[in-house]
């Protein structure tokens, strides 16, 4: 009945995410907005010390007795700066973003292909997820989950050489990929171990 | 100063003068107010020293309503119309509520929030609590002594959308100017660590009377940052009371009991379990309406066994939270109990064994969260002095997104992302030609949509005729600092836009909060015109004292024309509220706000450079 008729003009889904970013100084780059260089190798404190030295001028909580076109802009500028830490904090993220400021886009479908040896991987992955849902084996997922904590590390380091060094961004694309997959995999064991645990 | 002719006595005070400002924790059980005072937070307690007001509200025929203390022997004597709890109603349907057979109420299922069908008429669980905001608020200015600038309400860090949003409400129509809401767990780890001057990472275990929060937060050099927050909406110390009256009635072998033996035996149960935090074992003793007694024994030990399984539910969200943090409980360096139940000795036991560690109970449960709170607002409405600069980062608990084909959720937002935090994502057309969109906005964790929270739905109307998948349809999410959610959609290709603000189908309607303000200033005789007028005589008193200030401070960054038009909005606002018209003022106060937007984002802009170059300085400096 009504459901069906509703469901056939829900949305669907066409591309990935895109972050905002209201037309504000300093919106040349997240990297910019921090003082950083935009490499994937960066100083952490340097970026966190910015983020705080940032959130401290622009947080809605310095605005609340301020007028509401102050709240306004102070929400909107929290908002960028909290999205800009959250990119490039996370390694995954910062390479996307960077390999976006390159023009490549890891997320098109067409740019999906990976090597048969990582489809064979993640087959196994997959499999040894199952198989510890399967039998309720927390132990094993633990051990799932240092291990995919391992490829991560990997991953990362192929990261940095292929962005950094090389500037091979074909490779770093490649590597990005597979991060996504490793990421994807360590939240599912997360939802199943939460799953065991309620 | 034409300032102060404007201003009410309570506020006639020079403008960088303290402003009066409260904490409110409007808990399940008991409810509190707090204020900074000297610099020192401090519980404001009633008239007979009495700091927690129980959270009680009964309605009486004759139109008066009793709260707190007053209400509470009501509960035996007319449940149907005495509310406790009423927290556990917010934002909620009757399908959400757990143990609606054994309360005593007669429930309305109004679509959205559920009512209460009282003596003095239907009620919602917003005006309910508004209530007890009142007597708050009516507390904190008595003993203040004036007219309060702002209030901050705390929330559980795991209420959702709709129950955050009715909570705001509650404030509104309690005449409260909400600056902020703020998670329990977040407050008591405020008040914590400032008092401790603690550092590092710590768990707070908030286990209040209906609710159940557990909070990670890395604290570090004055930025108090939460990393992951999890919980149950539903989970607190009237679960434990509710098992032991079930145990009670097993044991007691009564007949069918009525609503008032039923409350009584509820509040025997409540004692029981008070009774047992310090003491082996306890007596139930109770006489029934019924001509029955009930005389029973019971032993911490059968106590702890028969709710082991309820705090069994409060551990895997702390499992979560910790991986959500990405860490482990070696991580975490000290656990802050929050909450009246967490005096329980099997409690504190459960999340010693845990966390490896004996959890902290320095600060007193029931008031934690209110002085945090209190100590929020003060730096919210304006009093912060320099020296005690320290930063909030707060979460969303719960992940937000929209259902798409299958009646399956997209998350825009997840869980634990730092707010405030806005996520665009792009949808197309199913079908050629289709010029309507409906959008169904959820949030849960589940796959499902009819797993998930539905939080409201709406169309995008008039996209002009494409191929299927040819439409670019832009959705937008924002979450404020409070945790609350703004939607709206805009079709990209044609540039149409439909953008709605989108209100929780839990919550209530604009209209619904105005008829209610209107009812209850008829009942209390207020003037609802005054009343606009002051609210609209403060906001431009405030208005004009920054605008001033903003002018002293940096005037210099302005052009001549700039500069004239933004005085001439000054003399035109100031003007118009000394007069009697509350819209016209608050025109003024847009035009006024409007004239300066352009100075206050270069403002902006110049204190994130100043901020950069600091922290350059400070690079070097290391």
């Amino acid at each position: 009945m009504n459901r069906g008729m509703d469901s056939g003009s829900h949305p669907a889904p066409k591309t990935g995410f895109f972050p905002l970013s209201p037309e504000m100084e300093f919106g040349k780059d997240y990297f910019a907005l921090f003082g950083l260089a935009p490499r994937f190798r960066i100083d952490e404190a340097a970026l966190e010390r910015a983020f705080r030295a940032l959130q401290a001028e622009v947080h809605p909580d310095r605005y609340a007795h301020r007028p509401q076109t102050e709240q306004r802009l102070s929400m909107q500028w929290a908002t960028r700066v909290n999205e800009a830490y959250r990119t490039l904090r996370a390694p995954l993220a910062r390479a996307r973003y960077l390999l976006g400021l390159r023009g490549i886009d890891i997320d098109h479908p067409a740019a999906a292909a990976v090597s048969a040896d990582f489809l064979a991987e993640q087959m196994e992955w997959r499999e040894a997820l199952a198989e510890a849902r399967g039998e309720s084996d927390l132990a094993a997922l633990d051990a799932l989950r240092e291990r995919l904590d391992g490829e991560a590390r990997t991953l990362t380091g192929e990261l940095a050489r292929a962005l950094d060094e090389a500037e091979d961004w074909n490779a770093a694309a490649d590597a990005a990929r597979r991060l996504m997959f490793i990421e994807k995999l360590e939240h599912d064991v997360g939802e199943a171990a939460a799953v065991l645990e309620s | 100063m034409a300032l102060l002719q404007i201003s009410e006595p309570g506020l006639s005070r020079p403008p960088h003068d303290h402003r009066l400002a409260v904490g409110i924790d409007l808990g399940t059980t008991n409810s509190l107010v707090a204020t900074v005072r000297n610099g020192v937070p401090v519980v404001l307690s009633d008239e007979r020293g009495r700091a927690l007001l129980p959270s009680i509200v009964n309605y009486r025929a004759d139109g008066e309503v009793a709260v707190g203390h007053v209400a509470a022997p009501a509960r035996a004597t007319d449940p149907r119309n005495t509310i406790v709890s009423v927290k556990r109603f917010m934002g909620r349907g009757l399908k959400d509520v757990a143990h609606v057979e054994t309360m005593p109420y007669d429930f309305v299922d109004a679509p959205g929030m559920v009512r209460l069908r009282t003596a003095a008429g239907v009620k919602s669980p917003v005006e309910v609590s508004a209530e007890i905001l009142r007597v708050l608020r009516a507390r904190a200015e008595a003993s203040l002594g004036g007219d309060l600038a702002g209030a901050v309400i705390t929330v559980p860090a795991y209420f959702d959308d709709a129950q955050r949003q009715a909570t705001k409400d509650a404030g509104r129509l309690a005449g409260l100017n909400v600056l902020r809401l703020l998670n329990e767990p977040t407050a008591a780890a405020v008040a914590y660590g400032l008092d401790n001057a603690a550092e590092g990472v710590y768990a707070i275990y908030d286990l209040g009377g209906g609710t159940f929060d557990i909070s990670i937060l890395r604290l570090s050099r004055g930025v108090f940052e939460v990393l992951a927050t999890s919980g149950d909406a539903s989970l607190g110390g009237d679960d434990f009371d509710q098992r032991l009256y079930c145990w009670i009635l097993d044991h007691a072998a009564t007949a069918p009991l009525d609503a008032g033996d039923s409350s009584r035996l509820l509040i025997k149960a409540r004692e029981a379990k008070e009774d047992l935090t310090q003491h082996e074992e306890t007596a139930v003793v109770a006489r029934l309406a019924s001509g029955g007694t009930i005389n029973l024994m019971l032993a911490r030990e059968e106590f702890a066994q028969m709710t082991a399984h309820l705090i069994a539910k409060t551990l895997a969200p702390c499992r979560k939270a910790l991986r959500d943090a990405h860490l482990r409980v070696e991580d975490i360096k000290g656990v802050v109990m929050v909450g009246g139940a967490t005096r329980m000795p099997h409690v504190q036991q459960a999340v010693a064994e845990f966390f490896r560690q004996e959890p902290l109970n320095n600060l007193d449960p029931d008031k934690v969260v209110a002085l945090g709170a209190a100590i929020q607002a003060d730096v919210l409405v304006g009093n912060r002095r320099a020296e005690d600069d320290w930063l909030l980062l707060d979460v969303i608990p719960l992940s937000l997104g929209l259902e798409t084909m299958g009646g399956l959720t997209e998350k825009v937002i997840p869980r634990n992302s730092t707010i405030p935090v806005a996520r665009a994502q792009e949808f197309t057309t199913f079908k050629d030609g289709q010029s309507a969109m409906s959008f169904h906005v959820v949030q849960g964790e589940r796959e499902l949509v009819s797993d998930c929270r539905s939080l409201a739905r709406f169309e995008l109307r008039g996209i002009p005729p494409m191929a299927a998948g040819a439409a670019r349809i832009r959705v937008t999410f924002q979450v404020d600092a409070d945790g609350l959610l703004a939607v709206s959609a805009r079709e990209m290709s044609t540039g149409i836009e439909a953008s709605v603000i989108v209100k929780p189908s839990y919550g209530l309607s604009d209209e619904e909060i105005a008829g209610m303000l209107r009812e209850s200033f008829e009942h209390a005789g207020e003037d609802m015109h005054r009343r606009a007028l002051r609210e609209q005589q403060v906001e431009a008193a405030r208005v004009l004292d920054a605008t001033e200030s903003a002018l002293r401070e940096d005037g210099a960054m302005l052009g001549e024309a700039e500069r004239a038009r933004i005085e001439a909005g000054v003399a035109s606002l100031r003007e118009l509220s000394r007069g009697e018209d509350h819209r016209a003022i608050k025109d003024g106060i847009e035009a006024l706000g409007a004239a300066t937007a352009a100075f206050a984002q270069e403002r902006m802009n110049r204190s994130i450079r100043s901020a950069l170059a600091g922290h350059r300085l400070d690079e070097i400096e290391l």
